[in-house]
């Protein structure tokens, strides 16, 4: 699945960074330099980002400018990071979040 | 805290279209200006704003959103304003103190006078469904494709017929999507007319006294239904139409980002037309506390056009305030500016707005 939107009547055609894997649950997704995750999983087809933790409802993008904090993942093993203004990096693990997510480490 | 802390003159604190405007300005005057903005690049939503601008051309209209941005950066570099970038401002305190946080380190800065233009976010819409993956702001969706070049959906329903619904519906149908329908609960459309003619060119229909009754879906939007609805708005029975689609954006209105002048203490003020609890301000856009001013959506949602002149007007009075410019050279910018000021707000929806503007600097 490909979302993204390559030509455009009024802005021509994306721009993108340089091309990087990172990781969905395990599984290798292709991404661009420079782009935050919500939208690498997005063009993914990716909509389910977390489950709430008391009635484990999904929840996606919504504001997609780092107000609402409903796009919030796991991401190489700290929970709670909005992903709509998180850029991706090389290698990047992230988790679709259950609840308020669990730390690996000890803090 | 005061000893430790970083010593300012002018800080703004948003880098949309008024705080731009307002940095600008004051360092036009001669101030020390640092902006500061959370994100990784300064000009707020202009940059997904691909429309020209409407009005008369000193408001720059003609011009696409993005390019304004581009304007106001290269502007505010020449001028040298400090900017800082990827920082939040997390509190503000008395006598001009802020905290901020960057690169995961707290800081604490001291400035003479405070420009708050925080902007504004989308209101939610609840009903059955809503949380769904596959329900999202309409400005959400337009960060999406306009920004990050990717589609959140294909088939859409856009609830609210306002500006910022009909131009995002046309832009998604530029980023290659499909708008199913617009639908807007009020017996008219909300937005410019010209707007909606130009996308219903495009074969998409605006239903008015129409409204959304749920999404539905597993995991993410699969159905949307809508229905016709009565002069109370309550729904027709009967008249509901379920919609295979998997987007649903919401845009129906916005609520000014005030939390800094809460906590800074500004006294308020209730506007139903200007989107919520607005700090009071006079026509210098300076609020109750007398050190800190406020320009853009923050003091009531209006549009980037009025926000750039808010901005220009903050930047004029703190400067004016500090002593950079004389009484006389002050009250004849802003006279400028507050007439242009007045012409944008003019029309069915302006007229509203300069008004409710005038209630404010009369309590003030």
């Amino acid at each position: 699945m490909n979302e993204r939107v390559e030509n455009h009547p009024i802005l021509g055609k994306a721009k993108h960074g340089k091309e990087l894997t990172i990781y969905f649950n395990g599984n290798p997704i292709s991404a661009y330099e420079g782009e935050p995750i919500a939208a690498s999983l997005a063009a993914a087809g990716i909509k389910v980002f977390r489950y709430t933790s008391k009635n484990k409802e999904p929840r996606g993008i919504f504001c997609a400018i780092g107000q609402c904090t409903d796009c919030v993942m796991t991401v190489n093993g700290v929970p709670n990071v909005r992903t709509c203004v998180t850029l991706v990096k090389p290698g990047m693990r992230i988790e679709t979040q259950k609840g308020l997510g669990k730390w690996k480490k000890k803090v | 805290m005061e000893k430790e802390s970083i010593k300012k003159e002018v800080v703004v604190v948003g880098g949309g279209p008024a705080g731009l405007s307002g940095a600008i300005e004051a360092a036009k005057a001669g101030a020390r200006v640092t902006l500061i903005d959370e994100n990784d690049r300064a000009g707020g939503q202009l940059f997904k704003q691909i429309h020209r601008f409407f009005g008369s051309s000193e408001h720059k209209a003609g011009i696409r959103g993005y390019d304004i941005g581009k304007q106001l950066l290269q502007e505010a570099k020449d001028l040298d304003v400090e900017v800082m970038l990827n920082t939040v401002v997390w509190g503000i305190f008395k006598n001009g103190l802020l905290g901020i946080k960057r690169e995961n380190k707290t800081e604490i800065l001291v400035a003479k006078r405070i420009l708050i233009a925080t902007g504004a976010s989308e209101n939610p819409l609840s009903f059955p469904g809503w949380t769904l993956p596959g329900v999202m702001g309409a400005g959400a969706a337009q960060t999406m494709i306009n920004l990050h070049r990717v589609l959140p959906g294909r088939k859409i329903v856009m609830v609210g017929s306002g500006n910022v619904g009909l131009i995002v519906s046309y832009q998604l149908l530029q980023a290659g999507a499909e708008v199913l329908v617009i639908v807007e609960v009020l017996p008219r459309i909300g937005g410019y007319l010209v707007h909606a003619a130009k996308i219903r060119r495009m074969g998409v229909p605006v239903l008015t006294s129409h409204t959304i009754l749920k999404a539905e879906g597993k995991n993410e939007v699969e159905k949307v239904v809508i229905a016709k609805v009565d002069k109370k708005f309550k729904p027709i029975k009967g008249s509901e139409k379920k919609l295979k689609a998997d987007l649903v954006c919401l845009a129906v209105g916005l609520e000014p980002l005030a939390e800094l002048c809460w906590m800074a203490g500004c006294r308020f003020f209730y506007s139903r037309i200007l989107g919520g609890f607005v700090p009071l301000h006079n026509k210098n856009m300076q609020t109750s506390i007398p050190h800190l001013y406020v320009a853009g959506d923050v003091s009531g949602v209006e549009e980037a056009s009025t926000a750039m002149e808010e901005g220009k007007l903050a930047g004029i009075a703190m400067t004016e305030s500090l002593g950079y410019i004389s009484h006389q050279e002050a009250k004849k910018k802003k006279n400028v500016i507050q007439e242009r000021l007045l012409a944008l707000r003019q029309g069915p929806f302006g007229e509203e707005r300069n008004q409710e503007k005038e209630k404010i600097y009369e309590i003030f």
